[in-house]
Formats: C-alpha cells, sequence, structure tokens
C-alpha cells in the first residue's frame, strides 16, 4: 500500500514559441494578427497540389539565436522530416517539422536542463460551431489558414522541475529570455507561447521515473501553475489508492479545476517518420554562428550574475530585477545617472516602490519618471536630506507629474529637517512627556513600543525628521 | 503473408475504407510485393549510410521577405464547403453513431 | 506540316514561312479527333496574347500531361480525385515553356498520379497506342507519348518517377529523355515520389528533345532541391561515336521473366550499329541494379503514400460525406477518388514507414539506393554510357498485365535504376519487332545530358527510325 509514501512531483515542459519573422516557415506569405480567415494563404500553406516548402532563413537565424541563448549545442548539419497524420488544420496531411537531428541539442537556462530545441510548421486554426464553441458537441467545423504555416520553435525540457511554482517560475524565466533576443513575442494569451506540461510522481529519493501525462493547452501562467497543480494532486491518490498512472493526454479546465482525458494509448499517433524529401539538409557553418552570436544581447541569468556580483546586490533582488528586461534596463540608467556617487543597492531598493505605484505590467521607461530623476531621489535619501516617507511621496509626485525632485522637495516642504537646528531633541522630550505609559515601557527595554512617541514628533514636524534621527534620541533620552 | 489486422490497422493510418473483399485482395497483392521485396533485407549494409537526397545541396534558404496573398475567393474557389468563417468539415469530435 | 519537327517548325515560323496559327489549328484538329484517348483537355484556340514574337518556341503546340497544374485549366492528374481541378498557379517549367513562346495544345492523360507502366490506370479511361490500339502506349507519361508518336501533337511534357518517360517512349517508338535530378524545377508538378520525379521531353528525335529540354532546365527558387545546370544545352551534332565506350549491365539484362528475344534482337542489333559508329561495347558491372526494383518500390510508395495525404475533401477536389464524421468523410472520399493502384501503392507505402517497419524497409531501401548509385559512379569511371534496352517487352495488350501488379512493376526493371541514381537517362527508338517499335536506353552521369544527347543523335541518324507511319492514320 503506497499511503505512506511521499511522493516528489517531477515536471517536464514542452514548449511552442512562435517566431517573430516576417513571412511564414516554408512560404511568403505574411503572419497575421487577427485578421479575417484565409487572407494570409497561397498555394504552398494551403497544401495545394504541386507545391514544395521554401526555408525562411530569418526562421533558422532565430533558431540559431534560441540555441544560443539557451547554451544549446547547436547541429552543424540537421534535417527536416515530415510527421504523419490527418486533421483539418494540417493541409498536407503530414507537418513539416524536424525528428533525430534537430537543430540544436542538449542546453541549460537556469536551472533545468535543454533537452533539444527544433523548428517546425504551425498548424491552421480550427473554429468549432455547435453549442458550446468547443469541440466537444460540435458539428461543423471551419478551418482557417491563415495561422498554418507560422514558424515555431519547440523546445524540450529534461524533467528537472519538481513543482508547479519551479515550473511557472522557470516559464517565467525562458519568457524573458526569448523576449530579451527580440524573436517573439511570446505572449501565452495570444498564442505566441504555448506549454505541455509532463507530470509524473516517484517516491521521494527513487531515481526511476513515473508514469507521465502530458497536460496540454493551458494558456496562461496562472492556469499552468493551477493544472500542474491539480494533476500532482490527481495523481497522489491514484498512487495513494494503489492504483497507476496511465499514460494519457490530459485537459485542465480552470474554471471547474477538473483534469479531463483527451485522447487515450488506443489513438496513440504513428507518424511514419521519415527525412523531408523536399527539403534538402541544414548546415550551419560559423557565419551563421556569427551572425546569431551578435544579435544576442546580455541574457538575464547573465544580467542577474552581474548584478549581483559586480553590483553587490542580494541574489533575489538581482533575479526579481534581471528577469524583468525593462525593470533591468530602466535600473541601470538609473545608476549611470547616479554617476560616481550613486549607491547600485540604494537604488535597486526602489525599483519596487516604482513598480508598485505604475502598475506590476508596466514599463518604467514609458511613465514620467525619468532615471535622473530617480538616481537625484535615492542620491537625497542617502544623504539624508529627505526621510523615507517623504522621499515615497515625492515617488508618487514623479510618477504623477514628472518633474525633478529638488524642486518638488523645496515646493512641498518636504525636505529632512536638520535635527540639531531644528530642536529635535526637545521635540523628542514632549514626546516622553505627552506618552508615559510608552516611556515606560521603552525605558523597560521594549523597543517595539516607541510607536506613539514617534508618531507624536512626526506629527509635530509635519513628517520631516528622520525615523532613524528620532529613534536614536529616545534611546538616549530613555536609557539604556 | 499479411494478416487481415495488419491491412485493416495500415488502412486506418491511411485514412482508406476497403470492402471485406478488398482487404483480403489488397492482403494477397502487398504480400506478394513484399515478398518480392524481400531479397533486399538479405544484403549486407552495414555502414553503408541512407541517401535522402540524391542532389548535393545544402542550406536552401529563402529570405523573409513577404509575397502577395491569394485573394481570399481564389483560396476557397476549389474548395467543397467554402465559408466565410473557414473551409467547412465535419467535426472532429462529431461522432459517427 | 505534319512531318514537320518541332525544331524544324519553330526555325520555319521564325523565317515567317510557316503560319503558327494554321499549324496550331493542324494539331488541334487533330488532338480534338483524338482516338487514341490521349488528351483529358484540348485547348478550344491559342492562348490569350496570341503567339509571341521573337521567342525561341515562338508558336510551337505544346502537350502537357495532365500532372503539371496550368492555372485555370484542369489538372488531373489521371485522377477522379481531381476531376475538374483548376489550380491556382502554373508549373515552373510549363511556366518557363510558355515564356519560351510554346502555347499549350492540350493537357494529356496518365496513369492515375503518375503510378503505372501502361496508362491503364486512367480514371478517365486508357490511352491507345498508336502502332496498335488494342495496345498500351505504355505510362504513366502515355498520353504525351502517344500523343507525339500519333501525331497529335509535335512534342509534350512527361514526368518520370521510375521509367515513366522512357518506357513509354519505348512502347510508342518515339524519343524520352529523364534529366539529371534536380535539373528541372518540380514546383507545380503534382508530387508522387518526390526524390524521384523529374520533369521531361518526349519528342520525335533527339534535336527536339534537346531543344524542349534547353528551355526547361534551370534552378528555381521554389524548389529546394533543384539546381542550375552547369552548363547550356546544345542541340546535338554528334556524327558518330568514336572513342565512345558502351557498359551492357548483364546482371541487369537477365531479369527474372527476362527480356523478350524480339527486343533483345534489337538490341544486339543496335549495339552492332553503335560498334560500327565506333563505339567500343563490354560488360559492366552494376552489383546491387537488381535490387533497384524492391527498393523502388518502397522508396516509391513511402513518399507517395504521404504526398497523396493531402487529398482528404477539405480544400479542393473530390468530397464524399460519410456518416457524418470527420474520419469517414477522409476514408470515403479517398476510397472512392483514388483508383485500384494508387490504393495499393499507398498502403505499400504505409506500411514501409509504420512503426517497427522503418529500418527493415525504408531504411534498408536507402542503403540500397546509396549503393547503386556508388554502382554507376565505378562503372562511368570506365565507361561513358550505360546501354539497356528501355523496357523488357514492347507494348503490350490492353489488359494483359492488369491482374498481377508484379508482373507490370518488371516493366520498370531497366529504367528504375537510373532514377534511384538520379542520373540522366534517353530512350531512342532502335527499331521494331513484331511491328512494334523497341527503345534504346543510354545513361550517363549527372549533367552529362550534351553528351548524352550527342550520342544518341548519332544512333538516331544511323539506325534511321521511321515513326512516321504511326502520325499517318490515326484510325487503325
Amino acid at each position: 500500500m503506497s499511503a505512506g509514501v511521499e511522493y516528489e512531483p517531477v515536471i517536464g515542459l514542452e514548449i511552442h514559441v512562435q517566431l517573430k519573422t516576417r513571412t511564414k516557415m516554408f512560404c511568403c506569405c505574411e503572419l497575421s494578427f487577427g485578421d479575417e480567415p484565409n487572407v494570409h494563404t497561397c498555394p504552398r500553406c494551403l497544401g495545394l497540389p504541386g507545391t514544395l516548402p521554401a526555408v525562411n532563413a530569418q526562421a533558422v537565424h532565430y533558431g540559431i539565436m534560441i540555441g544560443l541563448a539557451l547554451g544549446c549545442e547547436i547541429a552543424p548539419r540537421s534535417q527536416f522530416h515530415r510527421k504523419n497524420y490527418f486533421y483539418p488544420d494540417l493541409p498536407k496531411g503530414y507537418q513539416i517539422s524536424q525528428y533525430d537531428v534537430p537543430i540544436c541539442g542538449p542546453g541549460r537556462l537556469g536551472e533545468v536542463r535543454i533537452h533539444r530545441v527544433h523548428l517546425e510548421e504551425d498548424a491552421a486554426k480550427l473554429v468549432h460551431v455547435g453549442q458550446s464553441g468547443r469541440i466537444h458537441g460540435a458539428d461543423r467545423s471551419f478551418v482557417d489558414f491563415n495561422r498554418g504555416g507560422t514558424p515555431l520553435a519547440e523546445i524540450v525540457t529534461e524533467p528537472d522541475l519538481h513543482s508547479a511554482d519551479d515550473a511557472r517560475e522557470w516559464l517565467t524565466l525562458l519568457r524573458t529570455t526569448l523576449r530579451a533576443i527580440g524573436v517573439s513575442d511570446v505572449n501565452m494569451e495570444e498564442g505566441s507561447l504555448r506549454c505541455d506540461a509532463n507530470v509524473s510522481l516517484r517516491p521521494r529519493g527513487s531515481t526511476t521515473l513515473g508514469t507521465k501525462t502530458e497536460l496540454k493547452n493551458m494558456n496562461s501562467f496562472r492556469f499552468l501553475a493551477q493544472g500542474v497543480k491539480a494533476e500532482i494532486e490527481r495523481q497522489t491518490q491514484l498512487l495513494r489508492a494503489g492504483q497507476e498512472v496511465t499514460q494519457e493526454t490530459l485537459h485542465f479546465d480552470p474554471a471547474s479545476g477538473r483534469i479531463t482525458s483527451l485522447r487515450s494509448k488506443e489513438e496513440a499517433h504513428d507518424y511514419r517518420y521519415f527525412p523531408e524529401p523536399d527539403l534538402v539538409p541544414l548546415v550551419v557553418d560559423a557565419a551563421m554562428l556569427e551572425a546569431a552570436r551578435a544579435e544576442l544581447p546580455e541574457l538575464p541569468s547573465a544580467r542577474a550574475e552581474r548584478f549581483e556580483q559586480t553590483l553587490g546586490l542580494p541574489r533575489d533582488r538581482a533575479r526579481d530585477l534581471a528577469f524583468r528586461t525593462e525593470l533591468a534596463d530602466f535600473y541601470e540608467d538609473t545608476v549611470a545617472a547616479g554617476g560616481a556617487a550613486a549607491d547600485p543597492v540604494a537604488v535597486a531598493n526602489w525599483i519596487p516602490a516604482l513598480v508598485e505605484r505604475i502598475g506590476s505590467d508596466g514599463d518604467p521607461a514609458q511613465s514620467r519618471v525619468t532615471p535622473a530623476a530617480l538616481a537625484a531621489l535615492v542620491a537625497m535619501v542617502v544623504s539624508k536630506s529627505v526621510n523615507q516617507t517623504a522621499a515615497r511621496d515625492v515617488l508618487s509626485m514623479l510618477v504623477e507629474s514628472g518633474g525633478d525632485p529638488a524642486r518638488i522637495v523645496e515646493r512641498e516642504g518636504l525636505g529632512a529637517i536638520d535635527a540639531a537646528d531644528s530642536g529635535l531633541a526637545e521635540i523628542v522630550a514632549a514626546a516622553i512627556a505627552a506618552n508615559p505609559d510608552a516611556a515606560e515601557k521603552v525605558r523597560g527595554g521594549n523597543m517595539k513600543a516607541t510607536g506613539p512617541l514617534v508618531g507624536y514628533v512626526m506629527r509635530e514636524t509635519k513628517g520631516r525628521a528622520d525615523g532613524g534621527e528620532i529613534t536614536r534620541l529616545i534611546r538616549e533620552q530613555l536609557g539604556p | 503473408m499479411l494478416e487481415r489486422e495488419t491491412v485493416d490497422h495500415v488502412a486506418r493510418l491511411a485514412r482508406l475504407e476497403l470492402s471485406d473483399a478488398e482487404t483480403g485482395k489488397m492482403a494477397v497483392e502487398l504480400s506478394k510485393i513484399l515478398d518480392h521485396i524481400e531479397a533486399i533485407r538479405e544484403l549486407d549494409l552495414d555502414g553503408v549510410e541512407p541517401t535522402s537526397h540524391v542532389v548535393d545541396i545544402v542550406n536552401a534558404l529563402r529570405a523573409d521577405i513577404p509575397q502577395p496573398s491569394l485573394p481570399r475567393a481564389v483560396a476557397l474557389a476549389s474548395a467543397p464547403e467554402p465559408t466565410d468563417a473557414g473551409f467547412g468539415v465535419p467535426s472532429p469530435g462529431a461522432s459517427a453513431e | 506540316m505534319l512531318d514537320l519537327t518541332a525544331a524544324a517548325a519553330a526555325a520555319a515560323i521564325a523565317a515567317g514561312e510557316l503560319d503558327p496559327a494554321e499549324y496550331f489549328e493542324l494539331y488541334r484538329g487533330r488532338a480534338a479527333a483524338d482516338e487514341l484517348n490521349a488528351f483529358s483537355w484540348v485547348a478550344s484556340e491559342p492562348a490569350s496574347g496570341g503567339f509571341k514574337r521573337d521567342a525561341p518556341l515562338a508558336g510551337l503546340p505544346l502537350g502537357v500531361k495532365d500532372l503539371f497544374c496550368t492555372e485555370g485549366v484542369p489538372t488531373q492528374a489521371g485522377s477522379k480525385i481531381l476531376e475538374g481541378y483548376r489550380p491556382p498557379y502554373t508549373a515552373t517549367v510549363v511556366e518557363k515553356l510558355f515564356d519560351a513562346g510554346a502555347t499549350l495544345l492540350g493537357k494529356t492523360n496518365q496513369d492515375e498520379f503518375a503510378m503505372g507502366s501502361s496508362n491503364e490506370n486512367c480514371a478517365f479511361g486508357p490511352v491507345r497506342n498508336p502502332w496498335d490500339h488494342s495496345r498500351v502506349p505504355g505510362g504513366s507519361s502515355g498520353g504525351s507519348a502517344a500523343a507525339v508518336a500519333g501525331g497529335l501533337v509535335p512534342w509534350a511534357l512527361g514526368t518520370d518517377t521510375g521509367g515513366s518517360i522512357r518506357q513509354p517512349a519505348a512502347f510508342c517508338g518515339i524519343v524520352g529523355l529523364k534529366p539529371t535530378y534536380g535539373s528541372c524545377s518540380r514546383y507545380g508538378m503534382i508530387a508522387f515520389a518526390s526524390s524521384l520525379d523529374q520533369a521531361g521531353p518526349l519528342t520525335r528525335d533527339v534535336t527536339d528533345s534537346a531543344l524542349l529540354f534547353r528551355h526547361m532546365v534551370g534552378q528555381d527558387a521554389n524548389d529546394s532541391t533543384s539546381l542550375a545546370f552547369p552548363e547550356e544545352i546544345r542541340l546535338p551534332t554528334g556524327q558518330d561515336l568514336s572513342g565512345v565506350r558502351l557498359g551492357v549491365p548483364e546482371e541487369l539484362l537477365a531479369t527474372e521473366g527476362g527480356i523478350d528475344p524480339g527486343v533483345r534482337a534489337n538490341f544486339d542489333a543496335a549495339l552492332e550499329i553503335a560498334r560500327g559508329l565506333g563505339a567500343t561495347v563490354q560488360a559492366c558491372h552494376l552489383p546491387h541494379a537488381q535490387h533497384a526494383l524492391s527498393a523502388y518500390y518502397i522508396i516509391a510508395p513511402a513518399e507517395a503514400s504521404a504526398n497523396l495525404a493531402r487529398f482528404d475533401g477539405v480544400r479542393f477536389g473530390l468530397r464524399v460525406e460519410g456518416d457524418g464524421d470527420l474520419t469517414s468523410m477522409y476514408s470515403r472520399t479517398r476510397s472512392v477518388g483514388f483508383g485500384a493502384e494508387v490504393k495499393r501503392r499507398i498502403m505499400l507505402g504505409t506500411y514501409a514507414l509504420s512503426s517497427g517497419y522503418y529500418d527493415a524497409y525504408y531504411g534498408t531501401a536507402q542503403r540500397v539506393r546509396t549503393k547503386i548509385a556508388d554502382d554507376f559512379k565505378t562503372a562511368f569511371s570506365e565507361f561513358d554510357f550505360i546501354v539497356t534496352p528501355t523496357a523488357p517487352t514492347t507494348a503490350f495488350e490492353l489488359g494483359s498485365k492488369s491482374a498481377d501488379p508484379l508482373a507490370m512493376y518488371l516493366n520498370d526493371y531497366c529504367t528504375v535504376p537510373m532514377s534511384l541514381a538520379g542520373i540522366p537517362a534517353i530512350s531512342i527508338p532502335s527499331g521494331v519487332s513484331d511491328g512494334l517499335p523497341v527503345g534504346l536506353q543510354l545513361a550517363g552521369p549527372s549533367f552529362s545530358e550534351n553528351r548524352i544527347l550527342d550520342a544518341a543523335y548519332a544512333l538516331e541518324r544511323a539506325i534511321g527510325f521511321d515513326g512516321s507511319v504511326a502520325r499517318g492514320g490515326s484510325a487503325r
């Protein structure tokens, strides 16, 4: 009985990325974005008799870039294959893909090993008309070939992930990386990033893999995490009850949280792969590699590494920044604007506050806050000419209407008061006198009771006193 | 001799519908041809590379430059069930019974 | 006018001595009155735009095998599944010939999807041999061959995958050339076996063959497997065969079923003529050629099974609704639309590629292919050309071989090895046996077409074959 055994989830991902070329993988039709059905087709992508494919050079270039970004071996020689099956969204009755000689071999991104990357063409779009608009219960379907033939890169990982959250986090890293190198929009909601998950369980400590199921068609990061969690739960229940996991393809419905079977083993396809006779082999030479390398920007994981090592950021802060290109770019521009006196760690600490104010999907470069303004603000905080609270207000004002922080501080009277000039010590003494209970507690050693005292001082100084200075004076006056 | 089951399976893969008589005939004909072909499996082909292409070309790549697509009416011109929503087909999910 | 070769007619038209409209009408009339069933479609008038001036092939009517896409004109590939289909584009080689001035006379009948050696697998009826209407013209380019031999068109396009230009040329007493693989674009040629298919000319003589071929060659960006021909195609001038070393692959000629004695006698006589012209003739060794047919009947059906998957009733062609579901629509459409031979080959190909069988069949066949290509390379280090009879027999009677698919496949015994190796080969008439034409095949290394044409030309002149009797009466 498997009731007492602890199971470890083993997750591998299969990701399809639509490449941002101008034309399709094997023909010269433009890629389509929500246009009328069947206005971006030609005899080739319709699979009309007599047509032959012609490989898009830019798609190959992007494929090499992806491979380099993921640390993959780039195959010196690779081949396209035909993957044969019948479906209305597959006009030729086969998909041109790559089989045993893909363009990219093993690599790595972060904690996850990449098994391979290959190029292929996307299927067309099938629209179902019936009660629910979904395939079950529909009578008639309609095929729109606009999407058919769009270049795809398929990225397959090794089963190196062990939780739904890890999967989601890693997929985010992949997305950032691919966005950074500019080969795809990688937008899950729009379909330019699609992810299937292979999920299995094994007893903790075991090295043998359990039977895996394939979860398909999750179209957001949140649903992916939910779906994987639900599948892990389902498999756990099965195994605890002494039953076996069946190898099958599954669908997760986020609305109900239920997992249903899409296809069973019996309908497993025999794809009858053979080398595509209409396409000659791809040979990636030094020039092609160099061209791809030259177009690669600094990759997020390398950038995070640099933030940690060279700029001294803590690992988590480094990764949070580096894994979002817009934030990392703005951050570095701000540090640069601060000149030699800039404190990279301090600047990094202010980015979350900025993000809070512009929205988590916002791009700071599109906001009214300039890197120079933020740099100046941070410098003022560091030199204590403005306290934290006031600085947050200034930031809000910068987001609202832009401008120069020094001028805002002056205009609003938000400058930190000089402790000696302002008679801060007298105000602290007055606070102690007005709050005997709190003062007693503090005297007794409970530093957490300073709240009312600090509040009194802040009110008296209209929030301009430096919090650290207040605390120091309280300690001084009340001992020990 | 090819079994009828095998013929049925291959016909399914190929989306061909064969009557009972046709299946029987196909089994006989295919078996005859396969028997004849068997001889090549006896050859010593160790270390011989397969030929997928007889031309000595690599990297036939096309510039990423758009060309005009077909007008929709032309794309749909030969379709059995042309509609504005797309090429009409029986739904893949619809069952036979 | 009927006796003019295409080259002679082109010259006469260019010199203003022959009226292209009259010339076209002569052939159009004969094609329309066709009793051979060579045509599936005949133009009612010359193409719009009239006859080009100052174009090398100006005014020459052309027959085009129905396997080639011709925009707006029926393209049926001999199949019910494409009945009435009109493509929205034209095949590259056809377009090139139109650019050179040729004008479409008609689409010729063929074995369905180029699968066959007798043109009996045509959904629109068998084609008859002009030499004897009770006999087959050969296949799969039987319509083109019969039309040229029967004087219904000066010249025509065919396709050759395992012998489909050469064998009908032999059966009909005309010249058929299968070029080096890759020298003519396959774009617009409905695919049968992608790594073997090639377009080629069917003509009355070797000069016409060179002329038509010259305007067909060229690399096409739309066909990744096409390449530029390294030399310009010349019109042949070969006077003799001095210094030419001919190799006869005896083990290939010792086929099961063997070469018909009349054909063999004719072949030996032709070799004598070659010696008379100065050639040396010796036995050559092609150890794996005897396995070519087996390898071919795995590779070709395998590729065809995938190429024909697009005929599914969704976007074009025949659709037969099944029981309401998609799978039965697919199966019923394909079962009604495809003929028996096509189904047989799809089944064979699907089986050969299916899980568990790939290595044993397809993988093995591709290796045998390598050996065959190597055999030829080795032979060509000692010989200039390999010579064989084109086909083991002369034209057989309609229906006489249709009961046994294997017997039909043996027609291709001598032509298939060259297809597998991708090398060029020509068939020229070498005489008659029992009143029926016999073909002689000359094969050379890749891109040796100019030399093949020269040698064939010299032989043709010496043999002096007269095909006019087949053109003489269309009612026989």
